[in-house]
């Protein structure tokens, strides 16, 4: 057991989400033939999935850019919101392309904001985040009233909602791959079909908007890890006194990144925006808190944040797309997992009382997938918060922020 | 300028010459008239005690800030630097006494910073790292690129430091106390590459306090003090001791020898304490220490061999894995780090602005710090104002701490001052056991040799003192017994009265381990 | 004195210019006079019905916001008032109708009740801080959606009104548990109040709780250790703080805060838990904490003025002036208010350095130029 584990952390950060993705999808693709819930795995639950993570991909590699910069941005939501309003008009006016646009720039007004408050007034970062989240939905809020109010073809603008944007954003399939793995995932065969089901997710009906944000996460590695603007990023997340001294424009860096931090929440407020074509208040219901923890997950990695915005979407599209029979099923897949871990860490003379704690989380688990017909609703619309909550209960021990985010950094203190 | 201008008047022009620099700082005049020529491809020495605007001039120098007055002449050319860049483009180079070193990076990451090779859209990496390769050889400087710099010892970061400074093609470095976190042996290696240095025609500029180390090692040496510049001489001109007058224009403190003897009676007991680590070995491996009555036990080492640990251990901040630890016959197993200064440790912590003091709070409020739980301070879990504000007076009279008032927040307190402050603070509580770690840490001379007489007169008196150290000048002084800490174990007791700095690097290093291996 | 007063107030008079200047130019773009907007305000505002709704919604305001800032107070960003008010809200709503008690008796257990599950459910984040060292930002905020399932379960299938098949409310608060008015006590000083203007009598609670935060803040011993704890955790566990149990004790007084002002709607003008209870609260309270320096005083200040704008620019509508601007009037208010304290709080500490060092010849050492920033600007002590 432990020179598998050994192995495992040996492998670069692809093979590892590759590793894990494989592990999980077999257990998942067990599971939903002892509960008889097959869209547990289906394609058009993984389809949803994607389609759900790309807004929060969006958002959480946003915090990455930020946070990496040693500038902790909580006010990502909030960012996200001005997107939401900003792609609205730009979508209503120019199309959809436009849209993207305008929910990038949107989030970088806000984004520019939390620079001006946190880099050149030093004010703590939480706080700024905070009045950020409180701003956005007042602003959006006043230029509804004034904009968007009575207008459109139908006259549908009001001070809660954009008029609609006329043209969807495209979807692409990949002719002949897409069918075919579609064939294969109908099926349902054991694993098989779950594989099938995963990688159909990426070639059948995807938007292009969605593609875009899934580009993003290989295109923020290279701009992280491959370019000096990267480097520089980086150093200053980790030591602003070092990139200092050696010359680099702290300040003008933490801008740069904040800014981009809010462009890309704003991106992801303007994929929910063109995803149904128009702006609704408190539309984006907490994604960029999702995004913030998807970040923690992925321990400020763009990899590890991708697959955390995945898995907490795969929650809430369960619950969005197919009903209440999954999540039952899922139920029964926390309970093997805990289980799981509980064996694991008996066997491995780790806690006892952490062991304890799963084993009895576990039989609870056990026992209400037992005793219940259908999942209240309440209780599904609860699920994806609480998987963040445990994961990250469990993933903040090996967490490792940049060490200088959340320190207000003021010029001249190299030396 | 041309090769051809060099070579006519280069060997009088210096490499750096500064005229007349003034630099203030609100309340405070740094710099007030500094005067520098450094010959090129010479190792310069600047002395001066903490305090005399060694740092604030060399800053000057690296462009980190612009002088009010004064002008500084590279190679005979009037130059300003607006930034630390305009100096480094001009082959400044400066070596910090703290690492400016990025953890989590990687050396070669940590080296380009700022300068990368490739464009703006590629950083060519396997650039980089051979380019290091090869300045590594060069110099007799070798790290290895990919390692990451939380993984290295001190002297390979400070390699790490030389070599950022020579990517830049620096001609000149500066060197800002590189010797205060290196052991005995390390300095050796360090003067070295200087000497291979400046053979190869780089200039050294070195800050120091340590004058034999600067006799040792510079061509010429410029004496600070107070701002100004007091002299220039040979280092074969002058004894260390002339030197140190020089510095600090009068004649040093002398410890004297104590006549008294310690009490027999234990009151700090450390046996067999071991501390786990994050890794297989243990941090702090079966540590036994007895300190008694009116007895100062010091603790040598290099910094991270435990001592922090050891500080935690004793203040109940850090649990033990096996082991005991009582004061006066009592043991101290479960008690909190409330309860243990209930029972009269008083803790000198190492680091003052993190540990030792809450900056933006007012005086009255630190001094009631490790004490707020007990009278006079508070009744019942109710402050009492009156009692605290009395107390710093007290505090502030007794032990001279220069300042307004007891309601200034401590940060506008000089260094000096805060700690004599702590010093006050923790005597005043009347405690059985001091743990004084580094307690003079960053003070000028004045505070320094006031806080030895406090420590002085208290063990007189009875109190048992453990001191922890990394100032061998302050355990001589100040010790009764001389402990050797070296990877989590004590692997030394010595006598300071006999013991020699070359036998005390041999323990500190772990050379005398494998001599008598 | 005279030059303190001024260094407290500078900070807030740049915000309130700045906000009104935003504000302003957003009415002048959109077509609007600000001097109309503003006279019609001051006109709403200006009668005792609306002086007593904004003391009556102020109130519990007060109070959640003081939850927060005693968090804030040691840098421990409590985002989770929302759930923790929420579930006070309903749990406590449905509890009252459980039991009858004698008036004064109700009224307290019903109030303890929600301070106790208030603070019970902000010691999840706190046991997950202290044993796991998660960021309590993130696991409130996701605390506070479990919180808005698990409520909308508890009352679909436990604390429902059976006797209204197709609502999801609670009973009505029994009269027995509901605060009685303070027009009674008030007229017997001989002010009058116009007819269906009720003065709530969470108010005298509100004020007490501020006396009681300010005497726990700055004298007593919790207080100093919850300071330095802000200030400087590092010291304050050197000095025998336990980091651990302030944590788990602050928070839980911060949830108990937000669960005790949930009462202060409940046992008065909203008497049941449904979709028309202000939950709105608790976010407008963080914004209120940061307004108020998390200072008691601050806070009441912030607390009114902040229901005093909703009020006023309610008083828009019937001059064609969208009420919206209020928005932007107190989003400015926010940000600008969070720059201008940092910004004046760095330069009274300059001051306050430099003063030191011309009263003493030689008081700084030359080397050490004074860092500024290095201090948190939530906690300032």
């Amino acid at each position: 057991m432990n020179t598998l584990t050994a192995r495992f952390l040996t492998l670069n950060s692809w093979q590892r989400a590759l590793v894990a993705g494989a592990l999980g999808l077999f257990a998942l693709s067990i599971t939903r033939i002892v509960a008889g819930a097959d869209d547990l795995t289906s394609g058009n639950t993984l389809i949803a999935t994607l389609a759900t993570a790309a807004p929060i991909i969006a958002v959480a590699l946003g915090g990455l850019f930020s946070e990496r910069s040693g500038v902790a941005n909580i006010g990502l939501e909030g960012m996200m919101v001005l997107g939401t309003w900003f792609a609205a008009f730009a979508g209503w006016q120019w199309g959809p392309w436009a849209a993207l646009a305008g929910g990038a720039f949107g989030g970088m007004l806000g984004g520019l904001m939390h620079a001006l408050a946190t880099v050149t007034f030093g004010v703590d970062q939480i706080v700024s985040g905070v009045a950020i989240n409180f701003i956005a939905p007042g602003v959006a809020r006043f230029l509804s009233s004034e904009i968007f109010v009575g207008e459109g073809a139908n006259k549908e603008g009001t001070i809660s909602s954009s008029p609609n944007i006329t043209d969807a954003m495209g979807r692409f399939s990949v002719p002949g791959l897409a069918d075919g793995l579609k064939s294969i995932d109908d099926k349902r065969w054991f694993f098989v079909s779950d594989v099938a089901g995963v990688l159909r997710a990426f070639v059948d009906q995807m938007a292009w908007s969605t593609l875009i944000i899934l580009l993003l996460i290989p295109i923020s590695i290279y701009v992280l890890w491959r370019t000096p603007f990267g480097l520089r990023l980086r150093s200053v997340g980790e030591k602003p006194s070092a990139a200092e001294s050696l010359g680099v424009g702290v300040y003008r860096l933490k801008y740069i990144s904040v800014a981009i931090s809010g462009a890309l929440a704003g991106l992801g407020g303007a994929w929910l925006v063109v995803n149904v074509r128009q702006y609704g208040e408190g539309q984006t219901a907490g994604r960029g808190f999702l995004g913030l923890a998807a970040l923690i997950f992925g321990n400020w990695q763009p990899i590890g944040v991708a697959l955390g915005a995945l898995l907490f979407s795969y929650g809430i599209s369960l619950q969005q797309a197919v009903g209440t029979k999954p999540i039952k099923a899922l139920y029964l897949f926390i309970a093997a997992a805990f289980l799981g871990l509980c064996l694991f860490m008996v066997f491995g003379r780790k806690s006892k009382r952490g062991a304890l704690m799963l084993a009895v989380v576990a039989g609870g688990l056990y026992a209400y997938y037992l005793n219940t017909d259908e999942v209240a609703s309440q209780i599904v619309y609860m699920t994806p918060y609480i998987i963040v909550l445990v994961v990250i209960t469990f993933a903040s021990s090996r967490s490792r922020p940049p060490a200088a985010v959340g320190i207000p950094w003021r010029r001249g203190q190299s030396g | 300028m041309t090769d051809a201008a060099l070579t006519d008047d280069a060997p009088e022009r210096p490499a750096i010459e500064l005229r007349g620099i003034v630099k203030r700082f609100p309340g405070v005049v740094a710099n007030d008239g500094v005067n520098l020529a450094v010959r090129p491809g010479t190792i310069h020495a600047i002395v001066g005690e903490n305090g005399a605007g060694k740092s604030t001039l060399m800053k000057t120098l690296y462009g980190a800030h612009r002088p009010d007055e004064g002008e500084i002449l590279l190679h005979g050319e009037a130059v300003t630097f607006k930034s630390p860049r305009d100096a480094i483009s001009r082959g400044i180079g400066m070596v910090f006494q703290h690492f400016m070193l990025a953890d989590n990076l990687t050396v070669w990451e940590n080296i380009v910073l700022g300068d990368e090779p490739g464009s703006k859209a590629f950083l060519d990496r396997k650039r980089a790292r051979r380019t290091l390769v090869e300045l590594g050889a060069r110099y007799g400087l070798r790290v290895n690129p990919d390692a990451y710099v939380s993984d290295l010892g001190v002297g390979d970061k400070q390699r790490v430091e030389i070599l950022k400074v020579l990517f830049r093609g620096a001609q000149i470095i500066i060197l800002d106390e590189p010797t205060a976190v290196l052991v005995p042996q390390e300095v050796d290696a360090l003067f070295a590459s200087l000497r291979s240095l400046t053979a190869e025609g780089v200039t050294v500029i070195f800050i120091s306090h340590k004058l034999d180390e600067v006799r040792a090692v510079a061509d010429d040496i410029t004496v600070i003090r107070a701002g100004r510049t007091v002299g220039e001489v040979q280092p074969g001109d002058v004894t260390a001791r002339q030197l140190a007058e020089m510095m600090v224009g009068r004649e040093l403190p002398r410890p004297e020898p104590r006549t008294d003897a310690p009490s027999e009676t234990v009151e700090l007991l450390l046996g067999d304490v071991c501390i786990a680590g994050p890794g297989e070995l243990d941090i702090l491996d079966h540590v036994s220490i007895t300190v008694r009555r009116g007895e100062v036990v010091g603790i040598a080492g290099v910094e991270g061999n435990g001592q922090s640990e050891l500080l935690d251990a004793i203040m109940g901040l850090r649990p033990l894995k096996s082991g005991m630890i009582s004061v006066g016959g009592n043991s101290l197993d479960g008690l909190s780090t409330r309860d243990r200064r209930d029972v009269g440790v008083g803790y000198i912590p190492e680091d003052r602005h993190k540990d030792g003091v809450v900056l933006p709070a007012p005086l009255w409020e630190n001094v009631m710090l490790g004490h707020q739980g007990s009278k006079p301070f508070s009744v019942r879990g109710w402050i009492n104002r009156i009692a605290a504000r009395a107390a710093a007076k007290k505090i502030i009279a007794e032990y001279d701490v220069r300042t307004p008032g007891c309601d200034v927040a401590a940060i506008a307190l000089s260094g000096g001052n805060q700690q004599k402050l702590i010093v006050g603070r923790e005597m005043t509580a009347g405690p059985c056991v001091l743990i004084a770690a580094h307690p003079t840490r960053g003070v000028d001379v004045g505070a320094q040799s006031a806080i030895w007489d406090y420590i002085r007169v208290a063990r007189t008196e009875g109190l048992a003192v453990l001191l922890i150290s990394a100032d061998l000048e302050e355990l001589l002084a100040l010790s009764d017994t001389l402990l050797v800490m070296l990877r989590g174990a004590i692997v030394a007791t010595l006598d300071p009265k006999t013991v020699t700095i070359a036998e005390l690097g041999a323990y500190m290093t772990g050379a005398a381990e494998t001599e008598a291996a | 004195m005279i030059k303190r007063i001024s260094s407290v107030l500078l900070a807030p008079a740049i915000a309130i210019l700045t906000s009104v200047i935003v504000a302003s130019l957003a009415l002048i773009v959109s077509g609007h006079s600000p001097l109309a907007a503003l006279r019609a305000m001051i006109e709403y505002v200006a009668t005792t019905d609306s002086l007593v709704t904004i003391l009556n919604r102020a109130a519990p305001l007060y109070v959640v916001a003081l939850g927060v800032a005693i968090g804030f107070k040691m840098n421990l960003f409590n985002i989770g008032a929302d759930g923790q008010y929420r579930l006070a809200a309903l749990i406590a709503a449905g509890a009252s109708s459980a039991f009858s008690l004698p008036r004064v008796l109700h009224i307290t257990a019903v109030i303890l009740i929600a301070i106790i599950v208030g603070a019970l459910w902000a010691l999840i984040p706190g046991v997950l801080k202290v044993t796991r060292n998660v960021n309590e930002v993130i696991s409130t905020i996701m605390l506070n959606y479990v919180a808005t399932g698990l409520s909308a379960y508890l009352l679909v299938n436990y604390l429902r009104n059976e006797s209204l098949p197709n609502v999801a409310e609670t009973k009505t608060v029994p009269e027995s548990a509901q605060l009685p008015s303070l027009n009674g006590f008030i007229e017997n000083f001989g002010f009058h109040f116009p007819r269906l203007t009720v003065l709530n009598g969470f108010l005298p609670i509100a004020i007490l709780v501020g006396i009681l935060f300010y005497l726990l803040i700055w004298r007593t011993r919790f207080g100093f250790d919850l300071r330095i704890t802000g200030a400087s955790p590092a010291a304050a566990r050197s000095s025998g703080v336990s980091p651990k149990g302030m944590i788990i004790k602050t928070i839980m007084i911060s949830g108990g805060l937000a669960g005790l002002a949930a009462t202060g709607f409940l046992l008065t003008d909203f008497t049941k838990y449904n979709e028309t209870f202000p939950l709105g609260l608790p976010f407008t309270g963080i914004a209120v904490a940061l307004l108020g320096r998390n200072h008691p005083g601050g806070i009441a200040v912030a607390a009114f003025a902040w229901m005093g704008i909703e009020q006023a620019s309610r008083g828009l509508l019937p001059e064609k002036i969208p009420p919206e601007i209020s928005k932007i009037l107190l989003g400015t208010l926010l940000i600008s208010s969070v720059i201008s304290f940092e910004v004046v709080r760095r330069r009274n500490l300059t001051q306050t350095i430099k003063q030191a060092a011309g009263a003493i010849p030689g008081g700084r050492s030359s080397s050490d130029p004074p860092h500024v920033g290095s201090t948190s600007a939530g906690a300032p002590a």
